[in-house]
């Protein structure tokens, strides 16, 4: 096994026992990808190749040096017989939706492709303060609209390392595929209906998105503000934990992070789960789909999928745990509907900044006066989910629609919030401190299978973004695979700020499954 | 009652967002626009209270959390120049743009 193969917790022991060093564990992951990376996304790519197909093309921009330079200063601390930090040694991959200072920051679009950004986003800037290793930025769906990362202007997109003929998932495929491939041992993305959870669900790693307001989403290239959240993608638990340690509190440049204290992550992993009540919902086990008539049909969930979730309930169980079933979520199903509007109308808002003025790019055609130059460089520089977006968040929000869809969809949030109070309520009927769910209503689909379809494509995030729209934390971690050999991912969800609840229960379902055979199962890429 | 984005409305839409479309974009983007109305008609099917609040933000934010607001002081930026190279276009510290569209007063 090489180094980069190990956990984030491995690697803290190995380098301060002075077993490595941060530029030996720097150099086996770079290695890792110039073995399996293959040709990096770009806007100008010519046709995939046969050998493309093998590859992951997870990077938009490699950041080696920056690393090297980072890697060189924690041994320099170590050496010293200094602290190096929390996260001293670790590769890290920043999701392309985070400005980096002085580095190309895309957001996997034409008209951010020669951006480069003048200020760092603050949960980078505490990644870098703990010592961690940025080696570079990853793909993700063009500004992360989209479940799959083939929306992303910059090709080859993602592809998933257990079988490279499907999704890795998205927007933060690039994540996903960096950590699940040993690219990275772990990653920051971006959670705005499933985004961090739906790819490591599907990419068989650890992603977490946490409470609203916990971590900062200053220097966050914003899709949907009420919605996005910052997140870890980490191999294990554990290192979520430590990830979430370091990019979580209060930022005087974020008025709306919370100034609810941090509580030591990982000191709280190992307390296991006896007395936890976690709960089970029927409403997180039917899957609606619409139908091209404007109806929706139901379907039951895979049955791989769904006995993996039991299994984990009877697992949790056997460790203490008591499990509540039949806790009733009855407005899980308008989740999609509603996000449709909410995420479209804050998504066009922000997207109305891009227009070839102040940076990104303009069109280079002969133009008459701005309006027309406006016209020209949003043609040009926005793939086609961004102008759908915009064009659907500005209908709904429309003076004479807004009622009908915009704040109708707001107090269906409320709706949705309401059953998670219920449910977490600790004098109500259920008291509980988790619900354990799937992540997803299948796991990793072909390529190609669903893009295109811009309703269908939604409802792959069904049963993620309930969250969302509730603000409450969601852990997706692996369990197990299916009879094609890929991951499937359950969810744990909590109430506000109760991360450290959902990381515990996490670890305490590693620690049950820490010596089945799909644990040692390798994604397709490495074998 | 579902509503429908007709080839007029669409126009209309497109000129407000400041876009441009080739025949091939519009016709996909119309088409699946229509598509999420017929998705998000579900809404309107949902019994709500005649009181039911907004909610902008699933996490509430009380006083307990919410940080208190900063001063209201004027910070100069230390590098413009950072932020004005960005710039497609500028003179002298200043950001170029097109005429912008006027109509001369009658």
């Amino acid at each position: 096994m090489e180094l980069c193969d190990l956990s984030a917790v491995e690697l803290y022991r190995l380098l301060r026992e002075r077993k490595t060093s941060a530029v030996e564990i720097l150099q086996s992951t770079l290695e890792r990808i110039g073995e399996v990376e293959g040709r990096m996304g770009a806007l100008e790519n010519s046709d995939l190749t046969e050998e493309d197909k093998q590859k992951v093309h997870a990077f938009i921009t490699l950041t080696d040096e920056r690393a090297l330079e980072q890697a060189r200063r924690v041994d320099a601390r170590l050496a010293a017989g200094e602290d190096p930090g929390a996260l001293a040694g670790i590769p890290v991959s920043i999701k392309d939706i985070f400005c980096v200072k002085d580095t190309p920051t895309t957001a996997a679009s034409r008209i951010l492709a020669n951006f480069t950004a003048p200020y760092t986003a603050t949960p980078v800037e505490r990644l870098e303060q703990s010592g961690a290793l940025l080696v570079g930025k990853v793909n993700l769906d063009e500004f992360t609209y989209g479940s799959s990362n083939e929306s992303s202007a910059f090709k080859p997109t993602p592809r998933n390392p257990w079988d490279p003929s499907r999704v890795p998932g998205g927007s933060s495929g690039g994540s996903a595929t960096a950590v699940a491939a040993g690219e990275s041992v772990l990653s920051l993305g971006t959670d705005t209906a499933g985004s961090i959870r739906q790819p490591a669900s599907f990419c068989g790693v650890v992603g977490l998105k946490p409470t609203y307001g916990r971590v900062s989403r200053y220097g966050l290239i914003a899709f949907a503000s009420s919605l996005d959240c910052p997140g870890p993608l980490a191999k294990d638990v554990s290192g979520a934990a430590m990830m979430l340690q370091v990019i979580a509190g209060a930022d005087p440049k974020d008025s709306t992070t919370a100034t609810v204290p941090v509580p030591d992550y990982l000191a709280e992993l190992e307390k296991g789960v006896k007395g936890l009540r976690i709960g089970l919902s029927p409403d997180y086990f039917r899957i609606t789909y619409p139908t091209p008539d404007g109806g929706f049909e139901q379907q039951p969930l895979p049955a791989e999928i769904e006995q993996a979730v039991y299994r984990a309930a009877d697992l949790l169980r056997q460790m203490g745990a008591e499990i509540i079933e039949d806790v009733p979520m009855p407005n899980t199903r308008y989740g999609i509907p509603a996000y449709f509007v909410i995420s479209r109308v804050e998504a066009a808002s922000n997207l109305h900044r891009y227009d070839g003025v102040k940076y990104g790019y303009r069109t280079p055609q002969a133009v008459a006066d701005l309006r027309e130059m406006y016209r020209k460089t949003r043609a040009e520089g926005f793939g086609i989910q961004p102008k759908l977006r915009i064009l659907m968040g500005m209908y709904v929000s429309a003076a004479q629609y807004s009622a009908r869809y915009y704040q109708r969809a707001l107090r269906v949030r409320t709706l949705i919030r309401r059953d998670f109070e219920q449910a977490f309520d600790r004098n109500g009927a259920y008291r509980l401190d988790a619900l354990l769910t799937p992540t997803t209503p299948t796991t990793a689909f072909e390529m190609a299978a669903v893009y295109g379809d811009s309703v269908l494509m939604q409802y792959a995030d069904q049963l993620t973004v309930p969250a969302n729209h509730a603000g409450v934390p969601g852990l997706s971690i692996p369990a197990g695979l299916d009879a094609q050999g890929l991951p499937i991912g359950i969810q744990l969800l909590g109430a506000d700020f109760s991360e450290d609840i959902l990381l515990r229960i996490g670890r305490a379902y590693e620690i049950a499954t820490q010596g089945e055979a799909w644990r040692q199962a390798r994604p397709r890429v490495l074998a | 009652m579902t509503d429908e984005i007709t080839p007029e409305l669409f126009a209309h839409l497109v000129e407000l967002a400041a876009l441009e479309l080739d025949a091939q974009e519009a016709e996909y983007l119309r088409r699946q626009l229509n598509y999420q109305l017929k998705a998000i008609h579900e809404l309107e099917a949902i019994p709500l209270d005649e009181d039911t609040p907004i909610t902008s933000h699933g996490v509430a934010y009380t006083p307990e959390i919410s940080q208190p607001p900063r001063a209201d002081e004027w910070h100069p930026y230390p590098a413009p120049q950072d932020i004005l190279s960005q710039a497609p276009e500028v003179d002298d510290g200043y950001i170029v743009v097109p005429e912008t569209p006027t109509t001369p007063l009658e």
